[in-house]
């Protein structure tokens, strides 16, 4: 496949993250589209590093040019320790206010 | 007794101790007290200055060198007195006058609460001190010292009354007016360090230094040395502020504004006359103002009515006298002049005082009248003070005027023929205000009438012993025609024009004048000073109010020539709109503007930017967002 559509695909994705972290007030929605920003952040690191791997540049390179697979997986575990504290955050919240909505938060501005 | 010379700073000392004294325990003496300190300090000095006198009268010169005054770079500026005959005799005449007029106040200020009374001869002292370091000062700069000084004393003395507040206007007329002139001569002795590198008076008038000096040099440094003495010696154009001196005490008038500060402009140009006679064009400037003024000063006092305002227009123009000997290179004549000057003025600056004491603060000679009964010794005395000042042989005023007449005769006829009926004015004017104070009948109110008095001795002592004075203080210049070696002080001030006088007569053709000259100018004037008598005794001896309304020149003259007029439309009032429009356009709009303006934007922006400080987590993403995608559109498109 030509890496025109991963970019498109990734590209789509991340703007429905945006869209979704601009106009939900839902705090696990919210979250869940920053998840989806990184993840199509993520799709595109996975579809470069497959692109440069084919290329010539790469076969003469000393590492070799799958690092971005693996590396791939280092972002996976860190967004997945980063979710913990986030649900962490989101279930403290509830507790205190009783609601996951985000705009809620808007008194600590006084 | 030459170890009065070492002491000469003793002089000056004294009255700045009495100055101090006053000044400082001002609340706790009493009158009696602080009067006998302001007179007794005077009347040492004037005790030193008699004894100095004595010393110089031989010619002697002596220089008193006590410490550096300014020491930078090449200019050092010692702090020293030079005293030589002209100096001495200004001694002798300010303390020896002065201590007369402390006493005079004694009395006239007694009326005064007594921390009152100690300030004013606080201020009196001060004023003597100040005056004596111009005329002892071996410098330009001590001079100004005291030149500045006497203005100031001037300033404290005329807004004595400070709670009167065109006292306190008077006062600060006289301190600008001063203080322009001041400029003058502040810029002279600028020029002069910039050429010679000094303002030590030996040593300027060196021939080593003079000869560095251009003719430009000269002629700039004296005009500018002469705007300085229009300022001091009131003459056209800065003339305005000694009338509007007469606001303060009597007895300052007599000092300050007759006898002594305003003679300080004669004795600075005598004490530098090698320079004026080495620009004859600043001589003809002076000599043509101070005919000017002399005429001028003696049409207003003509028709004024105030018994003061009347001897103050008398001093103006006499002074115009002076300076038109100094002018005329009369330069004994014009020291003469000053010297019984200070007499006849004094005595009657204080006559008119004691007239007014008598007269309960009455100053407008048309309520005054036949107090000849009254005051006997007020009368006589002032009598002989119109006399002195009219030029009537053998008193002082002829002996003096006539010297200065006849060699402005030997230079310019013309300049001779204007000042002689200036005289013939000025006996004019004294007599008619001798003769509506003091003949036919009193035209005051009955409570004043019965409130007439002769005045205390403190008064009458001092009146009698200037009397004397004005009598015969002329015979100390007895002129050549009557007898040989007759003119004592001219010979005794010989040593100070000296080098002036060698340098006139190798420069220029001799002017001297046959005695039968003389004799028919010396009779003109006496002939045009008795008609002047004889018009003012006929016109004013039976003098009764009446009310009249004045047309043409008597009205000019009775509004002084609206000198103050012209000066308040083409000066003070351009001067304030120039004031005005800076204030209100440039100050407020312009500088004001700027500096409110930047502050209102600061404050107008900032109150837009705040709204972007919502609160709203989703609307601080959207920005980011769209800053995201604004850099994106740069990076890629741009």
């Amino acid at each position: 496949m030509d890496i025109k559509e991963y970019i498109a695909l990734s590209l789509i994705l991340f703007t429905i993250g945006i869209i979704g972290v601009l106009i939900r007030r839902n705090a696990i929605i919210v979250f869940m589209c920053v998840e989806l920003m990184l993840n199509a952040v993520n799709l595109l690191l996975v579809a470069f590093s497959k692109m440069h791997a084919i290329s010539p540049v790469a076969k003469t390179s000393l590492t070799y040019a799958s690092d971005a697979q693996i590396f791939v997986f280092f972002i996976m575990i860190v967004a997945a320790a980063e979710v913990s504290i986030g649900l962490a955050i989101i279930v403290m919240m509830y507790r205190n206010t009783h609601s996951i909505d985000v705009n809620f938060l808007n008194r600590l501005k006084n | 007794m030459n170890n009065v010379l070492d002491i000469v700073w003793l002089i000056p000392l004294l009255p700045l101790l009495g100055f101090i004294i006053n000044g400082a325990f001002r609340n706790m003496l009493s009158k009696t007290i602080s009067g006998f300190i302001g007179s007794a300090t005077v009347l040492a000095s004037f005790a030193l200055s008699v004894f100095v006198i004595l010393q110089v009268k031989n010619g002697n010169t002596y220089v008193a060198h006590y410490f550096d005054f300014i020491n930078i770079e090449n200019i050092r500026v010692a702090f020293e007195f030079k005293i030589d005959p002209l100096s001495s005799l200004f001694l002798l005449i300010i303390t020896g006058v002065g201590f007369l007029i402390h006493v005079y106040s004694t009395s006239y200020m007694h009326e005064e609460p007594a921390n009152d009374f100690a300030k004013y001869f606080c201020y009196l002292n001060l004023f003597i001190f100040s005056m004596l370091l111009l005329v002892m000062g071996g410098n330009y700069i001590i001079m100004f010292i005291g030149w500045e000084g006497v203005g100031l004393c001037s300033y404290l003395l005329i807004g004595y009354w400070f709670k009167n507040n065109d006292y306190t206007n008077a006062a600060k007329k006289a301190f600008v007016m001063n203080r322009i002139g001041d400029l003058g001569f502040l810029l002279a002795v600028f020029w002069l360090i910039s050429k010679t590198g000094t303002v030590n008076f030996d040593e300027v008038f060196s021939p080593a230094t003079l000869n560095k000096l251009t003719t430009t040099d000269i002629t700039g440094i004296t005009l500018l040395f002469f705007v300085g003495a229009t300022g001091k010696s009131a003459q056209i154009p800065l003339y305005t502020w000694l009338p509007d001196a007469m606001a303060g005490p009597t007895p300052v008038s007599a000092l300050i504004h007759a006898a002594t500060m305003v003679t300080a402009g004669i004795y600075m140009i005598a004490r530098s006359s090698i320079l004026y006679s080495m620009a004859p064009a600043t001589q003809a400037v002076v000599a043509t103002i101070g005919l000017a003024t002399a005429v001028f000063a003696a049409t207003i006092a003509l028709r004024q009515n105030d018994i003061k305002k009347v001897l103050a227009y008398s001093t103006v123009s006499q002074l115009g006298y002076m300076f038109l000997g100094l002018g005329m290179g009369a330069y004994t004549g014009a020291v003469f002049h000053v010297m019984t000057h200070a007499f006849f003025k004094a005595l009657l600056f204080l006559g008119a005082g004691s007239v007014i004491h008598a007269m309960s603060g009455e100053q407008d000679m048309r309520n005054m009248g036949g107090l000849k009964k009254y005051m006997s010794i007020t009368h006589i005395t002032f009598l002989l003070g119109c006399l002195a000042i009219a030029g009537i042989p053998p008193f002082s005023g002829f002996f003096s005027k006539d010297e200065i007449l006849a060699e402005t005769f030997a230079h310019n006829p013309i300049y001779w023929g204007i000042g002689a009926l200036t005289a013939g004015m000025t006996a004019f004017y004294m007599f008619r205000l001798y003769s509506m104070t003091f003949l036919g009948r009193f035209r005051g109110s009955e409570q004043q009438q019965h409130h007439l008095h002769e005045s205390p001795a403190a008064i009458t002592v001092p009146l009698i012993v200037l009397a004397i004075l004005a009598v015969v203080g002329g015979l100390v210049g007895i002129p050549e025609v009557f007898t040989h070696g007759g003119h004592r002080l001219g010979e005794f001030l010989a040593p100070v024009f000296e080098q002036t006088n060698k340098y006139v007569s190798s420069h220029s053709t001799s002017h001297e004048l046959t005695h039968q000259t003389e004799l028919v100018l010396m009779g003109t004037s006496v002939l045009l000073a008795i008609i002047g008598i004889y018009f003012a005794w006929s016109k004013y001896s039976r003098y009764e109010r009446r009310e009249e309304t004045n047309t043409g020149l008597s009205r000019v003259l009775d509004n002084k020539w609206y000198v103050d007029e012209i000066y308040d439309a083409v000066i003070v009032r351009a001067t304030r709109s120039i004031s005005v429009f800076f204030n209100n356009i440039i100050e407020k709009r312009g500088i004001d503007g700027v500096v409110n303006g930047v502050g209102k934007t600061v404050n107008y922006g900032a109150r837009q930017l705040r709204w972007l400080q919502s609160g709203q987590v989703g609307a601080y993403v959207l920005l980011m967002v769209i800053g995201m995608l604004v850099l994106f559109i740069i990076q890629l498109f741009l």
